[in-house]
């Protein structure tokens, strides 16, 4: 059906004869390939499946053995022996107060590192697509200059000035500095998204007497709903996630769920057990995110993809 | 990314004072002229909107450039100005040489694996029908943490075979093609004829002659591990050929003599046994299940070898973070984390590739490799070049996943820039803010180039 469309399409009579010639010859020998080309691209996807999943389920099961299991043999053993699965693991971390102890730790600091990314990104996001002021297109520009710029440059200067201002080692620095590296993106994501709101809406509520903050608030907002949501997993699963920032601002005596686990691993008799379950634990909200909010997530990663 | 700033004669939201007349060719400015804002604000009512953001920006992301920048130019203490000291300093330490080196590999290798995978699975993911589900596997390391993924690949290179899943499917392999030494650790007794180093080859001291019955005794094995095998048979008699036993020669209780078959000792089939003359092999046989071999009348007067492959301790795989591997074997947890990326953003460029033009390629004959090669990636090539880009970025900063895997007596071979801007700014009793911050401007200027190919890109997209 195709190939007679692309037929009638061709410009030229030659490959209409072509293809009038060699019919049956070329559907046959072109179906075999196909069947075996099919299989063999089936078979590699399968391994390939496979090959990605096995070492995350390799740490779920690692984290459902007893030590002494993890010390001496792979997690693999779990299919020959199930009896070794035990969730003896998971009662050690949850009593161990330096692990669960993050987790609280590491809500305050991601809630309102997205929440703060997502309004003031949306405000000077509105602020360059729909306001009017002098050098509008250059300050954006240099928004987007600052898209690619590292966090390491900012960690020293930071480090200092939070000193100065006594909020080293403080939540509150964690998130300040999270919402400062994130709102470059907020704001080239949601200016974009925010300019292609038709004018007539807006012209619509402002002739309706509507003022700025009830334009924003009451228009601008819940239309920018698809974006402002990508934004918010995308920033959400970032700060979640991180562990250089929490590592250099956080305090360590009252560390995220990252650096927590970490330092379990920096430790000299490290707990294998408390690791596994731990970084399982870590995983398991962005897991549950990413499966929740899958479309909203890949378009943030779309969008952000010179961050 | 359809409408951004740069020309401001076709963004969605002009500046006030634009000119009556449209600069958009062809397009004149209708009777109400609606390319006017009736949005039109103050710009002191924008400053409110852009205070915070701005605040932000300025106290912790450009005053620290500025700091950053300044702070390269002092020493240690902070009190002396030594110039590009600091620099230059940085390809004089070796662990930073290292550092340099490893970005390096890191920047050209990373990035085009993922990109590459991402581009093979993109494409073959179209032809079946649960692409999807297989889009979301692959995608789906993205969502965790470097931290996990980081835990995750310390147990997969684990050393042991036992333990590490990756050196358990290498030795799997390995072993597969090579079969494995037979009996691992078996040696003569000193006292034998067969001499030889620790590991092998064992060689006789006598040289053998046709009709005579070659003993060749061995010890060191754990009785559990000859549980199974046959009692060893002494030499068979007859023929024109060397008849001989390889046998263990060790009787559980005690009793038997040495270099003697007693009953009750145990064979060891399977083990090669060599005639040489002169240096050369002139026959070779393998013991049977009884222990016993035949050599053919060749080996009449050569010295019997009992060859090292016969004794070679079980293959321990590789050492994945060792000195060499170290680098790649971070990548390889990279590629794991984004290829979905790479393939997530092909597969959406994927889809501005015009069937029809595939569809009358394959009328023409071109096979599906001709199609990929001639048609898919040159259309994709665009979207190629931001995944690259984008990928070098995020690795050129890679941190968690080198400080997670990496063992710490190891840090030194995999050690990236972020990572010893670490150790020299905070990890250390003594920082050195200098060195460090020298480190940090080194990654914003490696970035610069980044910086502009966004600007060209956002210009020519906004100047459609």
């Amino acid at each position: 059906m195709t190939t007679a469309a692309a037929a009638e399409t061709a410009p030229k009579p030659e490959p209409r004869e072509a293809k009038d010639e060699s019919p049956a010859k070329e559907s046959l020998a072109s179906r075999v390939g196909r069947y075996a080309g099919g299989g063999a691209v089936r078979a590699f996807l399968v391994i390939v499946a496979f090959l990605w999943l096995t070492p995350t389920v390799g740490l779920l099961l690692s984290s459902f053995r007893d030590p002494a299991d993890i010390a001496t043999t792979g997690w693999w053993k779990v299919f020959g022996d199930p009896g070794q699965l035990t969730t003896d693991t998971y009662d050690t971390l949850f009593g161990n107060e330096d692990v669960m102890g993050a987790l609280p730790t590491t809500v305050w600091i991601t809630v309102p590192s997205t929440l703060l990314v997502v309004v003031i990104g949306a405000l000077a996001g509105y602020a360059f697509a729909w306001m009017d002021f002098p050098g509008r297109d250059w300050v954006f520009l240099a928004v987007v200059c600052l898209l690619v710029v590292p966090v390491q440059v900012a960690l020293i200067p930071v480090a200092s000035l939070y000193r100065d201002l006594n909020l080293f080692h403080t939540i509150t620095g964690v998130v300040l500095f999270h919402t400062a590296f994130g709102l470059p993106f907020a704001i080239f994501l949601l200016r974009n998204f925010f300019a292609e709101i038709p004018r007539e809406l807006l012209e619509a509520a402002r002739i309706d007497g509507a003022g700025e903050l009830r334009l924003f608030f009451r228009v601008v907002m819940p239309l920018g709903g698809p974006a402002i949501a990508a934004l918010g997993i995308f920033q959400f699963l970032w700060v979640w996630n991180d562990m250089l920032v929490a590592l250099v601002f956080a305090d360590p005596g009252k560390p995220p769920l990252t650096v927590a686990v970490q330092q379990q691993t920096r430790q000299f008799d490290s707990n294998i057990e408390l690791i596994a379950s731990g970084a399982f634990i870590s995983m398991i909200i962005p897991l549950v995110v990413f499966f929740a909010f899958q479309r909203q997530f890949v378009s943030g990663v779309m969008a952000g993809a010179v961050k | 990314m359809s409408t951004s700033s740069g020309g401001a004669a076709d963004s969605a939201a002009p500046a006030p004072f634009d000119p009556p007349v449209s600069t958009v060719p062809g397009k004149p400015a209708g009777p109400g002229r609606p390319r006017r804002s009736v949005v039109r604000t103050s710009p002191s009512l924008a400053v409110w909107f852009l205070l915070p953001a701005v605040v932000l920006l300025g106290a912790l992301v450009l005053y620290p450039i500025g700091y950053s920048v300044y702070r390269s130019l002092f020493d240690v203490s902070g009190d002396d100005f030594v110039g590009l000291d600091n620099y230059t300093g940085l390809f004089r330490d070796d662990r930073i040489r290292t550092a340099l080196r490893n970005n390096l590999i890191w920047v050209l290798v990373a990035p085009a694996v993922c990109t590459a995978l991402g581009l093979i699975f993109a494409v073959l993911t179209e032809k079946v029908r649960w692409g999807t589900a297989f889009k979301m596997v692959v995608f789906m390391p993205m969502a965790i943490s470097m931290l996990a993924a980081g835990v995750i690949f310390s147990l997969v290179y684990q050393n042991d075979p036992e333990r590490g899943a990756a050196n358990a499917a290498w030795t799997t392999i390995h072993d597969t093609f090579s079969d494995p030494a037979p009996w691992p650790g078996a040696r003569p007794r000193p006292a034998s004829d067969l001499k030889g180093p620790a590991e092998g080859p064992f060689t006789s001291g006598a040289t053998v002659g046709a009709g005579q019955p070659a003993l060749l005794p061995l010890v060191a094995v754990k009785p559990q591990d000859v549980a199974g095998e046959q009692p060893a048979a002494e030499p068979r008699a007859g023929g024109d050929g060397i008849n001989g036993t390889v046998w263990l020669d060790f009787k559980p209780g005690g009793g038997g003599a040495p270099d003697a078959v007693d009953s009750g000792e145990k064979a060891l089939p399977g083990i090669k046994v060599e005639a040489v003359k002169g240096g050369e092999v002139v026959a070779s046989a393998t013991t049977a299940a009884d222990g016993t071999f035949t050599l053919p009348a060749a080996a009449d007067g050569a010295k019997l070898r009992l060859p090292a492959s016969n004794f070679a301790e079980a293959y321990g795989g590789v050492d994945w973070l060792g000195p060499s591997l170290v680098t790649p074997a971070v990548i390889a947890a990279y590629v794991w984390m984004w290829a979905g990326f790479a393939m997530v953003l092909i597969a959406a460029g994927l889809a501005s590739v015009p069937r029809e033009l595939m569809e009358a390629a394959r009328v023409d004959g071109a096979n599906e490799w001709q199609v990929f090669r001639r048609i898919t990636v040159p259309v994709l090539a665009p979207v190629l070049a931001v995944v690259l880009v984008t990928l070098m970025i995020n690795v050129l900063k890679i941190f968690d996943l080198v400080y997670i895997i990496v063992p710490s007596a190891r840090l030194e071979d995999g050690n990236v820039l972020a990572v010893e801007l670490f150790q020299q700014a905070f990890a250390g009793s003594d920082p050195d803010l200098g060195t460090g911050s020298a480190i940090s401007v080194v990654l914003l200027l490696l970035v610069l180039p980044v910086m502009i190919f966004n600007i060209r890109r956002l210009r020519k997209e906004s100047g459609r």
